[in-house]
């Protein structure tokens, strides 16, 4: 049930993309028409986790009727290359393989179905090389993908010194399956001057745009990428969608045809990157009144074979290492584990959500320890305004008390407490388990340079606007938004803005869609154009009315008024037209503040921060394992929402998401480096019956924050790591059955390590 | 050829009948709507609703097209969402557009598919219905909820609407185009030529061999067993259940005679997939796939079922739990035909129960499944009992060493215990993604607990085992 919903209806809560989704008119790039002659590429991939390409023998498959050409690395004219901030990893294979699924030749021919076939007829050797998939055992022999971080804040080998209590340990949490439901894919088509125009399922067009270009040795003025919108990405189209369209794109670049690449969900599955799964060490130091003093971290990312984003995602995960607590020192370390597994990638949270875990880890195993509640933990050590990150930042504006309280109070905490407690004594094999998560993110891309973007407003010359930005609609609402901020600028109804497909050709040079930071930048560089374009209007009304000032001048309800004159907004475009007013503009934006210095570890790398509280509930069956979650309550800091409807539906869906990645997502390799959870029978995400029976989102209406559009704080992410209660809660629950339960800090939460812990032996017995 | 009516059009084909309905929809008919994500029948986003005229009715169930053989269309009611698409948004897509339903927007067209369904396929409409509808449709976007909001203005729409949900009503109300109307009339019109001795893969539902095999069928011809009125009736005499082996889990679901056979309040079915599979998997499938942990399998061997095999007109009758011999090894010959299935209704004393574990709890395969028939006597005697048992060895298991010790013996504490020890000599699982060897004989073990607490919440205390795992 969601409070306040009614409120909404009163809001602006435009959704504009799904009148076509519901009627199945949506186009995706699946769904493009094919030209005729279009080719379909297929990839050959290596069945080997790290080996020597001994033999390699393509002539079967290219005499093959309907293979049109077999492309190996030697075809590519540019440099065999998509690694994005590293450039580690070719596009096709030469000489060597890291990973199970990496492209070692593309075939092209006439129909899907031959180039399917033609995949059987190639015909390959290797000499297998030692294979690591155990992050911890490549940090030990050294193979990482790039440097270590370190971020450190006060004394802490002091303050350990001074803790009353200290607990060390380990804590591990799995990688995650991006299923987004529209698999990667590319069309690449050939047009006028030898230009490729490439429509690519991408977060990034302006990523897949660079990396065609020096794939193919051509300038990236030479390639055109379109984006009408995308079936889900959530971090997996951010960076991987390159590798597809500039297949594609080199498919075309040789052929002169128009080639077309869709991924079936096994080959996605294989080929593709997850999030990051990590290993971790933690030690924390409490003082007697339960205060975190102290708080050191080691974490060991799996990055996969190839650098990819791993760097970032890695940053990120010290970024939120002490999560909404105040913790005066800090010592956290995290390494960039290289393994024969396939490039590690960008998934909503950022390895922000593998930080967070390792200290609430350490939080619970204190908590339990010491016989309290981990909440009172949690409840003391709550981050307050002006307090210090281990990055130097110091918080602003800060909700995290003000959720939790709200939290506690709105959904009676000492009641369900008590409620709890009496169904635990009543039943003897069933038991429910509580668990608060709260939440601290910070808003902007950690890599300061990213933060910025560009929009082009066309009015037309009968009152009717086209707008254009970097953005990508993804599911996440962000079209509709930016719709709604044209149309407020303008003083128009949403129906009279038009947003146009995003395209590297209308706004150049694009951040990916990622960061929960798109609306901000995008939003905001829209209004710099709009704005542009009424400074120009104004004049002319002030001219053509002959007023004295234009501050009286304003844009309302498709009408231009001053005190008691009012003209219609096309009438006024039409005049403007006559006149020869430049009715286009281009937005620009760059986040003001913000900075961070790599080296030291220290800056203002966000804009701001959001926070939130969730409670959860969930019910064990003691007998089977299985369970059920009652309800998730929570309230979220959303600043002034712009579209509560949108925003609601990142608060959900990224909470069952985070909750689907902490306990029934299991994403498992075997020693050999192949992926056991290679289909969606073997990997499962939420369904229907899964979520949460009651699920209670509540608004918390702050004054939000300039730098944030409309006031309206970002929403994509920050949901997600909510989900991590669901851990605790099933934890708890199991404790409740079986106190001494022994069960390791490792997510998912399976049913297994349920039932397990249900029965164990004690810890450390 | 194949004769059937997409959403409001005559379809005759000649392509290869093997081919996946799905791919026929979009490559052929150029009909985007339903979208190919997974090609094994997980998600639900290519869902099309398949309609087959029965004394003078349509009767409507949901399908993932992927999967779908193209020759099951043969004189049928195909529709996908573009087939509920009117001059304005229907009340389903209306009330998922209100809500938010819909995000990316890659798996809209199934829900559309799925709720409008669900309204054209019963007269009687539930909360736990309409959801239940939608259990093989994946959503990674909206966490649901709003999909459910969605569901709840549907149906209090149609509350308001109709006294009885038909299709003609839901046409006069603006539910569905109004084409609906004249369906019944226009399949009738189809005349399927019989084809003698025709070649090709013979396949039921298919829900499996697509799923083996996704590509290979494409360019192939399928002979069809689904459809042949011979071997999917259900006859029910002297206290013998029998029915035909090209009979769907959705028709037994739906079928009075299984539920008074065998009590169940639904759940048990919707333990088994999705409402999609259900109506597409034939119990005769499941069994031939021999697959180690097969849901139905498992309860049929509960339930000490038989199964009668046909090779020409020969006819010879195999008791369930000796027909598996070792992994997808089956006691069956060349050229025969797996016909009939049937098993003894249970007595009054007699309790019939089904359990499963698995990671997901619905629309997922089993870590262990286990069945069991016990019939007891005044004095809690084990007069006589059946224990399967799927996901700890090769074959799904009838537990003969576990029944042989149990046969006879009080129903007790102390009995159960020695039981359990039987029981794990008897299982050999082994380590998969499924879970560790370990764990699965420990759910083994809580589920064959779970037969018992079934009969007598009191007869063992589960707790006891607590730290000794």
């Amino acid at each position: 049930m969601v409070k306040n919903l009614n409120k909404t209806k009163k809001d602006k809560s435009l959704n504009i993309d799904s009148p076509l989704h519901v009627t199945g008119r949506t186009k995706y790039v699946d769904d493009i028409p094919e030209l005729s002659g279009t080719l379909f590429a297929k990839v050959f991939y290596s069945s080997i986790a790290h080996g020597k390409i001994t033999r390699l023998d393509i002539s079967k498959a290219a005499a093959m009727e309907g293979v049109v050409k077999v492309v190996t690395c030697e075809d590519i004219p540019g440099e065999n290359q998509v690694g994005g901030i590293i450039a580690d990893e070719p596009l096709l294979a030469d000489g060597l393989v890291d990973f199970i699924g990496q492209p070692i030749v593309m075939i092209l021919a006439t129909e899907e179905i031959i180039a399917r076939k033609a995949l059987k007829l190639i015909e390959v050797k290797f000499k297998p090389l030692k294979v690591i998939v155990d992050p911890r055992e490549a940090h030990k022999k050294g193979s990482l993908l790039s440097d270590p971080r370190h971020f450190q804040m006060g004394d802490i080998k002091k303050a350990f010194k001074k803790a009353k209590y200290i607990f060390e340990g380990e804590a591990d949490s799995g990688g995650q399956e991006h299923v987004y439901l529209e698999p990667q894919g590319a069309y690449a088509i050939p047009k006028n001057n030898d230009c490729i125009q490439v429509i690519s399922s991408t977060q990034g067009p302006t990523a897949v745009q660079r990396t065609i270009a020096r794939a193919l040795g051509v300038s990236m003025n030479e390639i055109e990428v379109d984006v009408n919108r995308i079936g889900g990405g959530f971090g997996g189209k951010e960076d991987q969608a390159s590798m597809w369209a500039t297949f594609c794109a080199l498919g075309t670049y040789l052929t002169k045809k128009p080639v077309k690449y869709i991924l079936d969900r096994h080959e996605d599955l294989q080929m593709t990157g997850k999030r990051h799964p990590y290993r971790s060490d933690y030690k924390i130091g409490l003082d007697k009144d339960l205060k975190i003093v102290a708080f050191e971290g080691n974490y060991f990312q799996n990055g996969g074979a190839a650098a990819d984003l791993s760097p970032a995602v890695l940053e990120r995960t010290l970024f939120h290492a002490t999560n909404s607590y105040y913790v005066p020192n800090v010592d956290v370390n995290a390494y960039p584990c290289r393994t024969n597994l396939h490039p590690h990638t960008a998934f909503r949270g950022f390895g922000g959500p593998q930080g967070m875990f390792v200290i609430e880890c350490a939080i619970h195993h204190a908590a339990r320890a010491l016989g309290v509640p981990a909440n009172k933990i949690q409840e003391k050590n709550l981050l307050i305004n002006n307090n210090e990150f281990s990055y130097g930042q110091k918080v602003q504006d800060c909700e995290a008390k003000n959720t939790w309280n709200q939290a506690k109070k709105k959904f009676d905490f000492a009641k369900l407490k008590k409620e709890v407690a009496a169904y635990n004594k009543a039943n003897k094999y069933s038991k429910k388990g509580i668990a608060f998560m709260p939440i601290c993110f910070g808003i902007s891309f950690t890599n300061t340079m990213m933060n910025n973007a560009r929009a082009l407003v066309h009015v037309y010359s009968d009152g009717s606007v086209g707008i254009s930005t970097g953005a990508v609609e993804m599911g996440q609402g962000v079209s509709s938004k930016m719709i709604q901020v044209a149309a407020l600028c303008f003083g128009l109804k949403t129906d009279e803005v038009r947003l146009e497909t995003t395209n590297t050709t209308r706004v150049a040079n694009t951040s990916p869609t990622a960061a929960s930071a798109t609306a901000d930048l995008n939003g905001k560089a829209l209004q710099d154009a709009c704005d542009q374009i009424l400074v120009r209007l104004r004049k002319l009304v002030k001219k053509e009315w002959g007023l004295k000032s234009k501050d009286q001048i304003h844009f309302q309800d498709g009408w231009v008024i001053c005190n008691r004159k009012k003209m219609k907004w096309n009438e006024l475009i039409l005049t403007a037209f006559q006149q020869r007013v430049n009715l286009s503009a281009k937005g620009h934006y760059s986040t003001p503040k913000i900075h961070f210095d790599k080296k030291i570890g220290k800056g203002h790398p966000f804009a701001y921060h959001v926070f939130g509280t969730s409670i959860f509930t969930c019910t064990v069956d003691c007998i089977r394992g299985t369970y059920d979650f009652d309800k998730v309550q929570l309230i979220h800091d959303f600043g002034t929402s712009m579209n509560k409807l949108v925003d609601l539906g990142q608060i959900e869906g990224g909470l069952v998401q985070g909750m689907g990645w902490m306990t029934i997502e299991n994403l498992l390799y075997d020693e050999e480096g192949r992926l056991k959870s290679n289909s969606l029978a073997n990997y499962k995400i939420p369904d229907i019956h899964y979520v949460p029976k009651k699920l209670d989102v509540e608004y918390l209406d702050t004054k939000g924050s300039d730098l944030a559009i409309l006031k309206s704080k970002a929403v994509g992410e920050p949901p997600l790591m909510y989900g991590i209660g669901a851990y605790f809660a099933l934890y708890n629950a199991v404790l409740a059955y079986n106190k001494d339960a022994n069960i390791p800090y490792e997510s998912p939460m399976t049913t297994e390590k349920i039932l397990m812990g249900l029965y164990s032996k004690k810890a450390n017995s | 050829m194949i004769k059937f009516i997409l959403n409001n059009e005559l379809i005759e084909t000649d392509a290869p009948s093997g081919t996946a309905m799905l791919d026929f929809i979009r490559k052929n008919q150029q009909l985007k709507g339903a979208k190919l994500v997974c090609k094994e029948g997980e998600c639900g986003a290519c869902s099309a609703m398949v309609g087959q005229l029965i004394n003078g009715k349509v009767a409507y169930q949901s399908m993932t097209s992927c999967i779908m053989p193209l020759i099951n269309a043969n004189g049928k009611h195909i529709v996908t969402v573009e087939g509920f698409n009117m001059n304005k948004l229907s009340p389903v897509q209306q009330a998922l557009v209100d809500t938010y339903g819909s995000q990316c927007g890659f798996c809209t067209p199934g829900f559309v598919v799925s709720m409008s369904g669900y309204l054209l396929s019963n007269s009687q409409l539930t909360k736990e219905g309409i959801i239940e509808s939608m259990d093989g449709n994946i959503c990674r976007c909206t966490g649901y909820k709003s999909i459910e909001r969605a569901a709840d203005i549907i149906l209090k729409k149609a509350k308001r609407d109709f006294k009885k949900v038909s299709v003609n009503a839901l046409a006069d109300k603006g539910y569905l185009p109004s084409y609906f109307k004249t369906i019944p009339k226009r399949l009738a019109a189809i005349k399927i030529a019989k084809t003698k001795n025709a070649k090709g893969v013979k396949l039921g539902g298919g829900s499996d061999l697509y799923v083996q095999k996704p590509w290979e069928m494409y360019e192939k011809n399928a002979v069809a067993v689904y459809d042949n009125p011979a071997m999917n009736k259900i006859t029910v005499k002297n206290g013998v259940f029998e029915f035909g082996a090209a009979l769907t889990m959705g028709d037994l679901y739906r079928s009075p005679e299984f539920n008074k056979a065998i009590p169940n309040d639904g759940h048990m079915f919707k333990l088994l997939s999705s409402t999609q599979i259900r109506n597409m998997s034939t119990i005769g499938g499941n069994l031939i796939n021999a697959s180690p942990i097969g849901d139905f399998t498992c309860i049929l061997l509960g339930l000490d079922a038989s199964i009668v095999l046909n090779k020409n007109g020969k006819r010879r009758t195999v008791a369930l739990n000796t027909f598996y011999k070792g992994y997808k090894k089956m006691e069956i010959k060349k050229e025969e035909i797996l016909e009939k299935v049937k098993f003894k209704i249970p007595s009054k004393n007699t309790t019939f129960h089904f359990e499963k574990v698995s990671q997901r709890k619905y629309l997922d395969i089993a870590t262990v499944n286990f069945s069991s028939s016990i019939t007891l006597d005044k004095s809690k005697k084990i007069k006589d009992i059946h224990l399967a048992v799927g996901g700890v060895g090769p074959i799904p298991m009838y537990l003969h060493t576990t029944v042989k010790f149990l046969k006879n013996k009080e129903m007790s504490s102390d009995t159960i215990d020695d039981a359990i020890e039987v029981l794990q000599n008897e299982i050999t699982p082994i380590s998969d993604t499924r879970g560790s060897a370990d764990y699965k004989r420990l759910v083994a073990r809580q589920l064959f607990l779970a037969q018992f607490l079934n009969l007598d919440a009191n007869i063992y205390d589960v707790k006891k085992l607590v730290g000794a795992w």
